[in-house]
């Protein structure tokens, strides 16, 4: 499923909604995620799953090619931990 | 960094805020919008939102582990898991690099 296959689902359960709002509402969502996120908070959706940010600490890298030593900056990285109910029904669909 | 820790009554308020449906209606949305994407990792379907990331499900072989604790040895049975893989964009901002252009984002 894409964005733009969601944002269509979303159209078709709420014929009262402009699509552009729908578009709108699945933008906003997501967009507010990648805002916290990048301001350093945390995400925490219950059931879902937890969107955090971890550092990475500078360190000497490679380049696979040329073997060549290369300086790899510190660095932020995102971070998702599934939600338990969400692991649970995961692997409840599977059995 | 690191403080606050945003909730889906935060989702609502900016999808009320944005959108101008009632407070309900917005929080009703953020929760199907939730549901349709558990819905499609269900099936088994990866979820590929662009500008921020993917998630796919990965199924995951019988394996041994041990208690930490006890040193016991006890099976990890066979499971399915969930892996978000960060757009470019998303790890771009996190580390506060301004994007050149709005290129097409197809490594979500």
């Amino acid at each position: 499923m894409t964005k733009s296959e969601l944002i269509l689902r979303l159209a078709e359960l709420n014929p009262h909604l402009y699509q552009r709002d729908v578009e709108r509402i699945v933008t906003t969502i997501f967009e507010e995620v990648v805002e916290a996120l990048a301001r350093g908070d945390r995400v925490e959706l219950r059931g879902f799953g937890a969107f955090s940010v971890k550092e990475r600490d500078p360190r000497v890298g490679r380049n696979p090619r040329t073997g060549e030593a290369v300086k790899v900056e510190r660095k932020r990285t995102p971070f998702f931990k599934t939600g338990k109910q969400l692991r649970e029904r995961l692997n409840a669909a599977e059995s | 960094m690191a403080g606050r820790t945003i909730t889906r009554a935060h989702l609502s308020e900016a999808v009320y805020q944005e959108v101008g449906l009632s407070r309900n209606e917005s929080a009703a949305l953020v929760e199907r919008v939730l549901e349709e994407v558990v819905g499609a990792l269900e099936r088994g379907e990866m979820v590929k939102i662009s500008s921020f990331g993917s998630f796919s499900v990965r199924q995951k072989g019988q394996r041994v582990g041990r208690n930490p604790k006890t040193g016991d040895e006890v099976p990890i049975l066979p499971r399915r898991v969930l892996v978000f893989r960060a757009s470019h964009v998303l790890k771009n901002r996190i580390n506060g690099v301004e994007e050149a252009v709005d290129t097409n984002d197809e490594d979500c």
